[in-house]
């Protein structure tokens, strides 16, 4: 397979590339005053495999995104602790710093900000 | 590959070749949780009944869950016939005589029980003490491996704990109660001797953790151990002297009693446990930790640890939940 063709998800380095990058965006999640509030009352065995799930998706790897459930799973955040775009683009800017801390390039960074992008209106229940 | 015969919960099932042993259950409409498909949520979680799973199907499950043969049904291709269990095991109980009863503190007794049968538990893990009358309590094992069918429990008297008062003043050496078969994720495995180990425990959190010293230092830990044991006042604390004795004879282990009310003498430290340990040991990467005691305490310390750079997967922790406002 030439480099050309190689997908976004096998560029960044697959599942190896996940894992290194799992641990540091929950560290900057957890550590960031806009958003830590949200992830006060999670277990955070379970929430950092979701982490790990959404970071697969965003990173074009195998998934099985639902709209519906990224919906239903932050529905109450939205109604009750006023989750709304700042906080997303919190996120995003979070993931980002994280390639940029691993050294991926600007253009797969940009590709990545693209598909968690996508999900926006889902988390943000609209 | 070739099909294989699964056993899952008294049925018996055919995985086919190519298939993994979550799709063979869902396939068969067999109940199973499960959410990703792809190894990263866990939620398809399930055990293996007869010897271990294949090693791929447990990636990152934490070392005491892949000793205990967990593993995800949505990776696993079996490599031979398997049995698998889904739903949680059942309670089994044994008779036990308690053997010695002594006050640890004003308020923490040492139980010490006596098993009919030999129980296979490792050190920090937790049983059910249960009652003639069914009323049953969680408590952590406070010894050692070594001690094969004699345990012992730290009970903390709460303020209208039905079990805890009965147990300080009602139960004698000589009566029997029940108890359940180990329980918890909370223990000690001799597996990486070199790996530096930080314990934190509030109140009673000391016996689970005494014990996976007792064991780490039994196997030639050759890390660091650091024990850091808090109450809120003096009285709430025990074992100091043996601890310190301990600290004496083990060069790598440390241990730190924190009082956060009231005047400390001068080998006790003024502050909350937890607060004491993270400050003293600001970068954690590569630790192993033990978390025991107040859930608040546990909750927020396994935050602090992995923000301090402690992976998740080296957290280990027992929060210890009462009906009571008293715990400390």
């Amino acid at each position: 397979m030439s480099e050309t063709t190689a997908t976004l998800y096998e560029q960044l380095g697959g599942e190896a590339a996940v894992n290194a990058a799992v641990d540091i965006f929950y560290r900057k999640v957890l550590s960031d005053h806009r958003i830590s509030r949200f992830f006060d009352n999670t277990d955070m065995d379970k929430q950092a495999a979701k982490q790990k799930s959404f970071l697969t998706m965003a990173f074009g790897g195998p998934n099985n995104y639902s709209g519906a459930d990224m919906r239903q799973a932050h529905a109450h955040l939205v109604k009750k602790l006023g989750l709304d775009d700042s906080h997303f683009d919190a996120v995003v800017e979070n993931l980002a710093a994280t390639l940029q801390e691993l050294n991926v390039p600007q253009e797969l960074i940009n590709q990545v900000a693209a598909i968690a992008e996508s999900t926006r209106n889902d988390v943000l229940d609209r | 590959m070739n099909v294989h015969k699964l056993s899952v919960n008294d049925r018996e099932i055919v995985c086919e070749s190519g298939e993994t042993v979550l799709d063979a259950c869902l396939r068969e409409n067999i109940d199973i949780p499960y959410g990703c498909r792809q190894g990263a949520c866990q939620s398809c979680m399930v055990r293996s009944l007869q010897g271990p799973p294949p090693l791929a199907a447990q990636d990152g499950l934490k070392d005491v869950l892949r000793h205990q043969h967990h593993f995800l049904a949505c990776l696993c291709y079996p490599q031979q016939d398997m049995s698998i269990s889904i739903s949680p095991p059942a309670d089994f109980f044994t008779e036990a005589t308690v053997i010695e009863k002594s006050l640890l503190n004003a308020e923490t007794l040492q139980l010490t029980l006596q098993c009919r049968e030999t129980i296979d538990y490792y050190a920090g893990q937790f049983v059910n003490l249960k009652r003639a009358d069914g009323l049953t309590r969680s408590y952590s094992i406070a010894n050692n491996r070594v001690h094969a069918n004699k345990l012992s429990f730290h009970i903390r008297r709460l303020a209208g704990g039905r079990f805890s008062e009965w147990a300080h003043q009602e139960l004698n050496v000589g009566d029997k109660l029940e108890v359940s078969d180990p329980q918890g994720l909370c223990y000690y495995l001799p597996t990486t001797l070199e790996t530096n180990l930080l314990l934190i425990g509030t109140g009673s959190g000391l016996a689970p953790l005494a014990g996976i010293v007792s064991e780490a230092l039994h196997h030639g830990h050759s890390g660091d151990i650091h024990l850091f044991h808090g109450s809120r006042e003096m009285d709430g604390l025990y074992w100091i002297e043996e601890m310190q004795a301990l600290a004496d004879q083990y060069s790598n282990f440390h241990y730190t009693p924190c009082i956060s009310r009231g005047d400390a003498p001068e080998s006790v430290v003024r502050g909350r446990a937890n607060d004491v340990a993270m400050a003293s040991l600001p970068s954690l990467k590569g630790w192993r930790l033990y978390l025991c005691g107040h859930p608040d305490m546990v909750h927020q310390t396994k935050r602090q640890a992995f923000l301090q750079g402690a992976a998740l997967q080296d957290i280990h922790a027992d929060a210890f939940h009462v009906a009571s406002a008293t715990l400390d």
